[in-house]
């Protein structure tokens, strides 16, 4: 067998048989602790910077930010950026609880239905897990509330992020993906997920995870920077102030909602202040 | 395999330095590269010490490369995916073709992925009566030209503008003839659109993978343009394809690997898309493949563990080596002959191919050093090329000539006597010949090396003449 050949010839150039037993529970080891490098200073800042620095980042890299102190304000927030970029007022909005949660009747010219994109979407709306101020980069998992096609196939794509989600290095979002599997309401955990990491026995990583930084674009042409590749042409964040000092509540146990689509040509409406929900998860079932 | 024309690397690079619309592209090119990684790394104090960081995950890696495939491997089937070990290209094309005609594919999209150039999968499917479609705009260029790409992140780096648009009005003949491209940005949207109906009517979608991760099962993809990842999420099965030597333990490793690599390649701080994938649709998801394949490539790359050759394997496929290469830059990708070009297709190319169709290689630098300066994990590359040297030396597979001359001039160099006499005897007929015209346009016998460049006439007499003068005036 081919694995049997590659393996031999790997020991053969090593010099050694298959590591003994003392040697591979120190590797196993190393797996479980998966320990941390040097991480660059650059984001090891307090908070309010750390949060500028991911604004000024995702600008760099030509995408957008709008700030909005309150839940409440989300739908006006996008209202507005799709008419200032002369968009129709429709979007696939990413069927994530906290989002169904918003107000959104307070803008009734806003279409959306909750599922995942098509190729005939042109504005998508995505829950944002979490964030590296390191180098503006979303990062964004994929579940049954967070579907991937909602990050490739629209020409805009809006993110809902919260401020304290924004984390200053990528081994800051990597440790809370395995604190928290994917997410409250589908997670890797309590689900009949397949993924079981060997290192500590429980699985946590979704199916797809997406860091991503600014649009798509392309250099192929003379090697000049062109915007609007293959994938979104336009990267706004809605970023939602929870100042730490408020810390969020923990998450309803929703349902997820993967039988949406054809259902919601409107999600419906429960009208609250500041929505605190979704993203943090109960413990480990 | 793509047909290896290495052995003729000197024909390639003459007709490649006498190609003006090439030399057009290469000097537009080569100097945005590296301004951009030097931008960048000056953006990022740690980047030195983060290469020492860099070397030392590799080489641990390959270290116990053993333990570390047997865990992802594990790892991605108790995730839903499958592992095809594949020794050889053969192997692989044949594994891929199978996932292919199990799921009943007619048309295929596929992301960038040097080692499915190395394996020719195109080829294969295309024989096979399967339809093979680029997505990476570069790759969708260089296929419908049916070249190969002449750079390993650039792959039409040696295209103009112009090239673009002719190439897409030959071929894209269900669009209006009289349209116009008044900027690059009209090009790019015109492939976006034809692309866009065949990313959405694959069946299957292949893509490389920048690094494996044993923890988590999980390949990874960095692309800026999304491609990549259009083709591994909407189709019904995801084939990556991946080489041995991308196995990394966690994703901590792959994190500090990755600031590495942006910075190297294009200099950017980070790259648009990076994406983890593992396994297949779950359960409630509502997309991604319903089948998630891993072919696990060897390709000969077993061979160089142990061997001098083993730290090539810590690449990471950045280009910074060949983007810094006067060599590279002289001539561009295709002269080299194979898949991998600069630097470090020198090194890889006669590791999987063999020394004795790649011997030039080797002998394709100026040794400046340069490649290894900048290389991300620190790959010794001058050294490497000059161990392979040796061995084309060793194996007789340098031509008679120079063997002839090189021995000639051991004998001398061992007799110290009859080298003084021949220099002095050399470097006055030289002076004789030369007159007072200052320098030889051509010699008898240096006619190669003659072509591009005059040779002075020697002043005054040979090193040690000159020497023993100095000191007798003491
Ligand atoms: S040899 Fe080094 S510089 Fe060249 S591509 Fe590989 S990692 Fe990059």
């Amino acid at each position: 067998m081919s694995k049997d050949a590659i393996l031999g010839a790997i020991r053969r150039g090593l010099k050694r048989g298959p590591l003994p037993a003392d040697q591979r529970a120190m590797l196993d080891g190393r797996l479980a602790t998966h320990p941390r490098h040097l991480i660059p200073a650059r984001s090891r800042v307090p908070r309010p910077e750390q949060i500028a620095l991911f604004i000024r980042n995702v600008e760099k890299e030509f995408g957008t930010v709008a700030r909005v102190a309150d839940a409440a304000e989300i739908p006006g927030a996008i209202a507005d950026y799709l008419a200032a970029q002369n968009l129709a007022p429709r979007f696939v909005l990413a069927p994530h609880p906290e989002l169904a949660a918003l107000p959104w009747a307070d803008k009734p010219l806003l279409e959306f239905e909750a599922r995942r994109a098509e190729a005939t979407d042109a504005v998508s709306v995505q829950h944002g897990y979490a964030a590296i101020a390191e180098t503006g980069t979303l990062m964004l998992p994929s579940d049954a509330t967070r579907p991937t096609t909602l990050n490739l196939l629209a020409e805009t794509e809006v993110v809902v992020l919260r401020t304290s989600r924004i984390m200053g290095a990528y081994e800051e979002a990597w440790d809370t993906l395995r604190r928290e599997g994917t997410d409250a309401t589908t997670g890797g955990i309590g689900t009949p997920s397949t993924t079981r990491n060997v290192a500590d026995g429980r699985p946590f990583m979704p199916r797809n995870v997406m860091l991503v930084t600014g649009p798509s674009r392309s250099a192929d042409i003379e090697q000049t920077l062109e915007l609007g590749a293959h994938g979104p042409r336009r990267l706004h964040i809605v970023l939602l102030d929870d100042d730490a000092a408020d810390p969020p509540a923990q998450a309803p146990a929703a349902a997820p909602a993967q039988a949406a689509p054809a259902a919601a040509t409107k999600a419906p409406t429960p009208k609250r202040g500041k929505a605190r929900t979704g993203s943090t998860a109960p413990p480990e079932a | 395999m793509v047909q290896v024309t290495s052995p003729a690397f000197k024909q390639n690079a003459a007709r490649a330095l006498a190609d003006a619309g090439l030399q057009k592209a290469l000097g537009k090119a080569k100097g945005a590269f590296l301004q951009r990684r030097a931008e960048a790394v000056a953006r990022l104090p740690e980047f030195e010490a983060l290469r020492d960081i860099g070397r030392d995950i590799k080489n641990h890696t390959l270290a116990n490369l053993d333990f570390y495939l047997e865990t992802y491997a594990a790892n991605v089937e108790r995730a839903g995916g499958t592992v095809h070990w594949c020794s050889t290209a053969d192997e692989a094309r044949a594994a891929v073709l199978g996932i292919c005609q199990r799921a009943g594919a007619r048309t295929v999209t596929k992301g960038k992925s040097m080692i499915s150039e190395e394996i020719a999968v195109n080829d294969h499917l295309e024989k096979h009566g399967i339809e093979p479609v680029e997505t990476d705009l570069g790759e969708y260029i260089i296929q419908l030209r049916r070249e190969h790409p002449s750079h390993i992140i650039a792959p039409a780096f040696h295209l103009n503008r112009e090239d673009w648009e002719a190439d897409f009005r030959r071929m894209h003949t269900d669009l209006d003839p009289n349209r116009v491209f008044n900027e690059r940005r009209d090009i790019l949207a015109e492939a976006r659109t034809k692309l866009r109906s065949r990313f959405l009517a694959a069946d299957v979608g292949i893509t490389g993978a920048n690094f494996l991760i044993a923890e988590t099962g999980s390949s990874v993809i960095v692309t800026n343009e999304g491609n990549g990842d259009l083709t591994q999420t909407l189709p019904r099965v995801h084939i990556a394809l991946a080489s041995i030597e991308k196995v990394v333990p966690t994703l901590e490793d792959a994190t500090s690997l990755l600031r590495l690599l942006a910075r190297s390649a294009t200099g950017q701080d980070f790259s648009v898309y990076t994406t983890f994938s593992t396994g297949a649709r779950r359960p409630g998801d509502l997309d991604g493949p319903e089948e998630y394949h891993v072919v696990l490539i060897d390709n000969g790359r077993s061979n160089m563990i142990g061997s001098e050759f083993q730290d090539m394997l810590r690449c990471i496929r950045c280009a910074a080596c060949m983007n810094h290469c006067p060599v590279y830059g002289a001539t561009g990708g295709h002269a080299y002959g194979w898949v991998y070009p600069g630097p470090m297709g020198s090194v890889l190319t006669p590791s999987l191919v063999g020394i004795d169709k790649a011997a030039l290689l080797p002998n394709a630098s100026t040794f400046c050093g340069k490649c290894e300066s900048v290389c991300p994990v620190k790959i010794p590359l001058p050294n490497l090329m000059r161990h392979w040297r040796e061995r084309e030396f060793e194996r007789h597979l340098t031509p008679a000539t120079v063997r002839r001359n090189l021995g000639l001039w051991a004998w001398f160099a061992k007799r110290p006597q009859a080298y003084r006499i021949a220099t002095r005897l050399a470097v006055g007929a030289l002076k004789l010949l030369g007159g007072r015209k200052g320098s030889f346009r051509s010699l008898p016998l240096a006619g190669g090396w003659t072509e591009g460049r005059d040779l002075p006439v020697p002043e005054g007499g040979t090193f040690m003449a000159r020497y023993a003068q100095q000191q007798r005036k003491r």
